[in-house]
């Protein structure tokens, strides 16, 4: 039956990425394996967006803020006493902060559960509006949580930002909770539930009259998403070992937004593959801006090149297929045998 | 009509605008288990008679009564679990999902364990989950339209559209059905059909009806009692003999293409 | 706090609110017409200031040609970006618009960062405008007397195009209704276009005077000032141009009296207009001057 040879094939794919990892730790040099570990954390990133936005409607732009949260708490909690004593130059670490410390597991837990309280009091207000406006006033509360961790110096070290935090992030943990993510938010998105946030997304007033608490979903949407930033948020920050408020500009959320409108609004399968492509994308543009020997001849990089590259692919994926990779639909087996034309996504 | 038991009352309800008042003073009782019309000409209030009784709209004065209870400004989807449903006048699917899901996610009102057991993959969800699927697929079953349970649901024809609209509005286990002009867009005789249909599922699922009507057939065949609106007041009420004949309904019609058909 | 410090404050903040205001103005009337935050506004802002430091820097150029010549400029590119990323749009989703005018707003900044590279560059103020008056014992700028000065100029050249002008008149019809205004014939699009260009004029204006007021311009400098321009719209309710007066001007003033009377809270300038964003969301989302819109059902 076809239902036992996808699992098979599910399955055979599952093994071939786990040994592929696991050959990748040890073959890898270390800027390759830096990008997998990206392309790890921007899948977490995207599909959590991809959650709010592509399957709920809701139109947030307040990644890069509940990613703040994520870093900074788990930063502050994996962070060795000394090395915050050291980096804490300006003023020293207010107590408790000072003394602070958990496994990393922990406070990739913590960051992910105090985004989502951020994510949930945020929803509070946003969520009272719609389209666009939701989008500029969940902008503004990143900007606003930016701007607080650049002032709360006791607490965060300032425009400074934290530095030296234990590279706990390997292959390992990045997968792990990408596979986590994926898994939860499919799971959910599959079940009844998901079909409820689709609907809302659909059309909310027929969602009300079907007696669908729309805010309440909202809600829960929103606080996963924010939950699900939070922990990349917290990978990322342990895996380039330094943030500083300066990082989780807009900008941030503009490269989630991508992949996820790359990848297809309201497809999961789509989002993966689009993080797997941009991401690698955006690195290797980073030749681009570097300069280039040939021979004895030195072109100069061009600093800026690879965010244009990267907006003009924005606008030719918007203005020319608007519907992304996938569009609404999930790639499956049967899809790839092409033995039906169907969507996967209505099991 | 007051021999039987009122399911639905509405005391004296008014809706305001701004300075427009949309409906004035509306009062009706809905015995149990009878199908009953709202009427009028465009722009008459009925609709916002609707959304009142559905909590769309907050009622500037008056009250609406359910089962007893006074539902006066729950929110719609309140209103919907008090088993209140209903229809809307341009059809209102969810265009992406399936004819399924559609019908999948109107049964979440009356699902009892919470969202969070799915991503955690406890087996009582997927048991209440294979449980509002064959629920839906009976539903569907009853409108006819199980043999397209995975299409998505705008690739309908327009009279199947209305009819999975309704099994959506059922699958929330109302008391009282609302529909908003089921025949709109219908000919004729997919309005025979569709008469045919408001009584075997009023009998079936033992509800109450109120349907807001412009085709006169149809209200005039399956209509035991009908209120007539107009700017917003109520200018006559009966059994579809006194309407017919009554004066001030002609009046308020004349003109309009409905006439003919009455 | 001495009477002469708080008239220089009361200056400095009318010069601020002018040229958050003059931003708003094109914020507004783009809200207005398409329902469209046009992210890219900012950026026309930052374009207006260097086309002006090139005019002068490269092409030596007089003064006031170099500034007409960059209002022209960056109008023409305001018309452009409507036209290559926003009219293509028209009947998508408006979030579609929306994305794209994120994606071109960072397509300008960093094209400016490969053209003009990111360093930040000094401008040269005239000296007319960094003369110091002394008004009753009080040192005034001259600039904070003639950056008001021209914005109330060109506020009233803009309000009697829209109000006494055909073309304003097809501008309002639109606003309110774009379909009836296209079937009375209007040619939709060449208004739209029109209103891009007027309101890319302003921001042009308004960036080339914020070069001179911080003088320093870069690639970035467009982003903030943008983003507290559309609240400025916002806050005054957007969609009406009297209200980005009143919530430019109101802004401006907020920012520079908070911090004048309350200076331990400067490190959290950025922060107020987000925060006076979303409290008048939540308390009167249709902004201090706008008009109701109902949900259909």
């Amino acid at each position: 039956m076809n239902r036992t040879r996808d699992t098979i094939l599910s399955l055979l794919l599952l093994g071939a990425l786990g040994a592929f990892l696991w050959w990748a730790d040890g073959h890898l040099d270390k800027y390759q394996i830096q990008v997998l570990n990206v392309v790890a954390i921007n899948i977490i990133l995207a599909v959590s967006l991809n959650l709010i936005y592509g399957f709920t409607g809701l139109f947030s732009l307040g990644h890069a803020g509940f990613m703040l949260v994520g870093a900074y708490v788990c930063a502050i909690l994996i962070l060795p006493a000394s090395q915050k004593a050291a980096t804490f130059i300006l003023q020293p670490m207010m107590w408790p902060f000072s003394v602070m410390n958990a496994p990393f597991i922990v406070a990739v837990l913590a960051g992910g559960v105090v985004a989502a309280v951020f994510g949930f009091l945020i929803a509070f207000p946003v969520l009272r509006l719609g389209g666009d406006y939701l989008g500029i006033a969940s902008l503004g509360f990143a900007e606003i949580l930016r701007v607080v961790a650049n002032n709360i110096v006791p607490i965060t070290n300032g425009a400074l930002g934290l530095k030296g935090i234990p590279k706990e992030a390997n292959l390992w943990w990045n997968y792990g909770w990408c596979a986590v993510t994926l898994v939860v938010i499919a799971r959910l998105i599959n079940s009844n539930a998901g079909n409820v946030l689709k609907a809302i997304r659909d059309d909310e007033v027929a969602a009300k009259a079907m007696g669908i608490d729309v805010f309440r979903w909202k809600l829960i949407s929103f606080t996963l998403g924010a939950f699900f930033a939070g922990v990349g948020g917290a990978l990322l920050g342990s895996l380039l070992t330094t943030i500083s408020p300066k990082m989780f500009t807009f900008l941030l959320t503009f490269n989630v937004l991508m992949i996820v409108v790359a990848g297809g609004l309201g497809s999961i399968t789509g989002t993966v593959i689009s993080g797997v492509f941009i991401t690698i994308l955006m690195e290797w543009l980073r030749f681009v801006e570097a300069p280039m020997h040939i021979g004895t001849m030195t072109i100069p990089g061009i600093p800026g090149m690879r965010m244009v590259v990267f907006s003009l692919a924005l606008l030719c994926i918007i203005l020319f297929r608007r519907e992304g990779i996938m569009g609404m639909r999930e790639w499956s087996w049967s899809g790839l045998f092409g033995l039906f034309g169907k969507r996967g996504e209505a099991r | 009509m007051t021999e039987r038991v009122s399911v639905l009352e509405t005391k004296n309800l008014v809706m305001r605008f701004g300075g427009l008042t949309a409906v004035n003073d509306f009062s009706i009782s809905v015995p149990e288990g009878s199908i009953v019309g709202l009427i009028g000409p465009n722009g008459a209030g009925k609709t916002t008679a609707f959304n009142m009784i559905t909590g769309f709209y907050r009622p500037t004065e008056g009250q609406v009564i359910f089962q007893g209870q006074d539902i006066t400004g729950l929110p719609p989807h309140e209103v919907c679990r008090a088993g209140i449903a209903r229809t809307f006048q341009n059809i209102r699917l969810f265009g992406n999902e399936s004819v399924l899901q559609n019908v999948m996610i109107a049964c979440q009102v009356r699902q009892k364990l919470p969202w969070w057991h799915a991503p955690l993959f406890l087996p009582g969800y997927f048991r209440e989950e294979k449980e509002i699927r064959e629920k839906s697929l009976a539903l569907l079953d009853a409108v006819n339209l199980r043999s397209h349970a995975d299409e998505r649901a705008p690739s309908l024809p327009y009279g199947a559209q209305r009819r999975l609209e309704i099994a959506r509005a059922l699958a929330t286990e109302p008391k009282f059905l609302l529909l908003d002009e089921p025949a709109a867009g219908m000919n004729p005789q997919e309005s025979i059909e569709l008469m045919d249909f408001i009584r075997s599922i009023r009998q079936r699922f033992n509800l109450t009806i109120l349907l807001i009507e412009h085709d006169m057939k149809v209200v005039m065949g399956v209509c035991q009692y009908i209120w007539v609106l107009d700017y917003g007041v109520r200018i006559a009420e009966g059994t579809p003999e006194d309407i017919r004949s009554n004066p001030k309904v002609i009046e308020a019609y004349l003109g309009e293409e409905a006439l003919e058909h009455a | 706090m001495s009477l002469e410090m708080f008239v220089q404050h009361l200056c400095n903040a009318t010069t601020l609110g002018s040229l958050y205001a003059l931003t708003a103005i094109g914020y507004t009337m783009v809200y207005g017409i398409l329902r469209l935050i046009n992210f890219a506004h900012g950026d026309i802002f930052m374009l207006g200031a260097y086309f002006v430091f090139f005019g002068g820097a490269l092409f030596a150029l007089p003064w006031g040609v170099a500034v007409i010549g960059a209002i022209i400029l960056s109008t023409a590119c305001g018309i452009m970006v409507d036209r290559v990323a926003y009219r293509p749009l028209r009947d998508a989703p408006r979030i579609s618009a929306l994305i794209s005018s994120i994606g071109v707003s960072f397509l300008i900044e960093n094209l400016a960062i490969v053209i003009f590279t990111a360093i930040p560059r000094p401008v040269h103020q005239p000296e007319w405008l960094s003369q110091v008056f002394l008004v009753g014992g009080v040192r005034i700028l001259s600039l904070t007397l003639v950056v008001p000065a021209i914005s109330f100029l060109l506020v009233a050249g803009l309000l009697w195009i829209v109000y006494k002008t055909k073309p304003g008149l097809a501008m309002r019809a639109i606003s309110k209704d774009i379909e009836t205004t296209r079937l009375m014939g209007v040619s939709v699009d060449k208004i739209i276009a029109l209103t891009f260009g007027l309101g890319s004029a302003l921001a042009a204006a308004s960036g080339i005077m914020w070069a001179l007021r911080y003088p320093q311009i870069n690639p970035l400098m467009g982003i903030f000032p943008g983003f507290k321009a559309f609240i400025a719209a916002v806050l005054g309710g957007i969609g009406s141009i009297q209200g980005a007066l009143i919530g430019g001007l109101l802004l401006g003033f907020i920012e520079i009296l908070v911090v004048a009377f309350l200076p331990a809270l400067s490190g959290y300038k950025d922060a107020f207009a987000f925060v006076l964003l979303i409290v008048i969301l939540l308390i009167k989302p249709t902004g201090l001057m706008g008009e109701k819109l109902e949900e259909k059902v």
